[in-house]
């Protein structure tokens, strides 16, 4: 006799401990395979990029630090750099370093996070997580030196940075940078080694090349697929030509490779930040820019390499004191179209671990 | 006098897995809060003592709500039928020699036969909720609980044969060493299909909370859920005891008492699955099936047949041979089953 069975639908999400944040997954199941996903956004919607038409320029900043909070200073720096395109300002080559050492400490803070949150979302019980805020925590450290806050940082200015860093703040730098090396090599052996971690990320959620690329995917989860592509040395910006480090890829794009990358980011950051404070120049952190910004009519779309992939912000301006369109590209919703390929056929327990491993923060996929 | 020793010895079983649940709860939140490298609770008396029955005073004031399309009597009743067994299987563990409420001249088969029950609350609970998350726990725990037991009971056999009984308390006397010795294999299986029974890391699939969010406990609160609570602390508890009664040589001991020694065996085992909890991640439900099938169970037949073969012998009388005989075999068969066993993991299901 032949059971008869049927499909059913089940929500993941909105709520759900494993969707970091608000974001709903409408699944369809047959027992725990995965039939169909339709994934639904917009529950965290706030109309961010309505409201920055309607605000003037600087403003907008504090905007930038809400929509990956988890890369705050990626976002001031991108908005920024677009801003200084409009306006043509060139940045004080000190200011530039600093931007440099913040933005690479945050690309590590956000991996340390997206590593973690991963790990739990294969279902460790919070100590790989807690390991890394271990290290997390100090860079936050780093940042409430330099501006005073620990998340929503607004630390960069239109021809600079708002203020220079205080005196503490190099040497914990280098007391993190040289303790880093063995931290990151205790992940590894905590993680990378562990037999359960590879049962259930090796080959687990593939996205081939082809289709991370037609999916227009961007940061660990292109450079996971196999292709060596970093806005930081495929189009250089800021002063990262000035800097050697390398791009790691994966070999199939599976979740493992995913993770592996950015591990092997955070290494890499680490070997641009003791360039950069070697490098660091003295002098003026801030160019000279009028208060009240207007912009002449034309249009800039300024992409850097965000820790999540290309964060790019396309503003155009008319002249006024508003930006007359303000869009951002956010890597994480981009990062999003290929889970539907990525997820068929794979079982509900899979699903946590492919999309934890795509390492999404919900502020920037529903802006 | 029949009659006291039940009522003393129930009683005393009583508080001693109420005491003893309690010391977990906290023993796990400290110790854990240890490898997480964070204080964990400390601010309820001194060194947190107090927490867990901070906790229990909460878990009794909140709300029991129950969803309106829920099975009623079954979801009411799944949280009693789960616990009960958990307690019950108490009943045969000797606590020194002689000291247990029954000393069954079937111990272990009562164990095998009353634990087994916790899994049909566990059913019940996750199938009247009327919740798909907790559907999904449910069908868990019947693939899941249910093959675990074969090579759970074919570890446990292993013992049975060398001590040439099944009363627990025969069982401790027969251990000239530890059974650990002689039967470490046994004792690695009957470690992991305890861990996969007892819904413990890295085979928590049944609540799963990155998954299907708490699985059979989705819609459970107050005290109800208290009950679950209990009846995982309980039945690890009751693993332990089962651990060191089978394999650690129970209440024998020099010089402490013997319940004492009982006590201090129980606590290194548990604090093994807290180890365990605190650094794996959780497998997939047919990950951990392959598991069973493919790897326990083929082991704990090899490890029956050569107890089989040893008892036959004679050879398990010489300690000296037997021991590191057992543990060269054991690690031989492991090396060997770990590399023909393939998970099954990493192709989707098309």
């Amino acid at each position: 006799m032949v059971l008869k069975t049927e499909h059913y639908v089940i929500n993941v999400g909105p709520q759900h401990p494993s969707t970091h944040g608000v974001f709903r997954l409408r699944l369809t199941l047959d027992g725990e395979v995965i039939v169909d996903v339709e994934p639904i956004f917009g529950y965290l919607h706030r109309g961010m990029e309505k409201i920055a038409e309607g605000r003037n320029y600087t403003k907008n900043i504090p905007l930038t630090d809400r929509l990956d909070y988890l890369s705050s200073m990626i976002n001031n720096q991108a908005y920024c750099m677009a801003v200084e395109n409009l306006l043509n300002i060139t940045v004080p080559e000190r200011a530039q370093y600093i931007r440099v050492i913040m933005a690479e400490l945050q690309r590590m803070a956000s991996h340390l996070a997206g590593i973690g949150f991963f790990m739990n979302d294969i279902g460790a019980f919070s100590t790989p997580l807690l390991y890394m805020f271990r290290e997390r925590e100090k860079i936050v450290e780093l940042f409430d030196m330099a501006c005073g806050q620990r998340l929503n940082y607004n630390y960069m200015r239109f021809g600079g940075v708002s203020m220079d860093l205080p005196e503490e703040f190099l040497p914990a730098l280098k007391k993190l940078l040289d303790g880093m090396p063995g931290f990151i090599n205790e992940y590894d052996k905590l993680i990378s080694t562990n037999e359960i971690v590879l049962v259930r990320a090796k080959g687990v959620g593939i996205l081939p090349k082809e289709l991370a690329v037609n999916a227009s995917a961007a940061g660990p989860v292109l450079r996971g697929s196999g292709i060596k592509w970093d806005l930081r040395k495929n189009q250089p910006y800021s002063i990262y030509d000035r800097f050697e480090f390398d791009i790691p890829t994966g070999e199939i794009g599976d979740t493992y490779d995913r993770y592996a990358v950015r591990l092997e980011e955070i290494r890499q950051s680490v070997r641009i930040l003791k360039q950069a404070i070697a490098q660091l120049p003295a002098g003026e952190t801030m160019a000279k820019v009028s208060k009240l910004i207007r912009p002449p009519a034309s249009e800039t779309y300024t992409a850097v390499e965000g820790p999540k992939g290309e964060l790019g912000f396309f503003v155009v301006a008319d002249g006024s004191e508003n930006p007359y369109r303000w869009h951002v590209r956010a890597p994480s919703l981009i990062n999003l179209t290929a889970l539907k390929e990525m997820l068929l056929g794979w079982k509900v327990a899979d699903l946590m671990a492919i999309f934890g491993s795509i390492d999404i923060v919900m502020g920037e996929v529903d802006r | 006098m029949d009659w006291l020793h039940f009522a003393l010895f129930t009683l005393i079983v009583f508080v001693f897995v109420i005491t003893g649940v309690l010391f977990f709860i906290w023993y796990e939140r400290r110790g854990l809060g240890r490898f997480q490298l964070r204080p964990g609770p400390n601010r309820a008396g001194p060194f947190g003592l107090l927490q867990p029955l901070a906790d229990a005073v909460k878990v009794l004031l909140k709300e029991d709500i129950v969803p309106a399309l829920a099975d009623k009597p079954v979801h009411f009743l799944a949280p009693m039928v789960a616990f009960v067994p958990a307690l019950a299987v108490f009943a045969v563990v000797p606590f020194g020699d002689g000291a247990m409420l029954a000393d069954l001249n079937i111990g272990i088969l009562y164990i095998m036969a009353v634990s087994s029950i916790v899994v049909i609350g566990i059913f019940m609970a996750g199938w009247s909720s009327s919740n798909k998350y907790s559907l999904l726990g449910a069908m868990r725990t019947i693939a899941q609980e249910v093959s675990y037991e074969i090579p759970l009971v074919l570890s446990i056999l292993g013992t049975v044969m060398l001590a040439g009984s099944l009363s627990l308390n025969d069982i401790v006397k027969a251990q000239q060493v530890p059974f650990i010795l002689i039967q470490p294999l046994g004792f690695l299986i009957y470690m992991t299909a305890a861990m996969a029974e007892i819904n413990r890391t890295p085979f928590d699939l049944l609540e799963a909370d990155s998954e299907i969010i708490a699985g059979f406990q989705t819609e459970y609160s107050g005290m109800k859920f208290g009950l679950f609570y209990l009846t995982e602390y309980a039945e690890t508890l009751s693993v332990s005891a089962v651990a060191s009664t089978l394999f650690l040589g129970g209440w024998a001991g020099p010089i402490l008492p013997g319940f004492i020694w009982l006590i201090i065996k129980i606590v290194a085992v548990f604090s093994f699955i807290m180890w365990v909890r605190a650094t794996f991640p959780r497998l997939r439900i047919d990950q951990v099936m392959a598991f069973c099938w493919k790897f326990l169970l083929p082991l704990s037949v090899a490890n029956l047949l050569i107890t089989a073969g040893l008892v036959l012998t004679g050879f398990n009388e010489q300690i000296w041979l037997a021991v590191p005989l057992n543990l060269g075999l054991a690690a031989v068969l492991v090396v060997l089953a770990s590399r023909q066993f393939r998970t099954g993991g990493g192709h989707a299901v098309t």
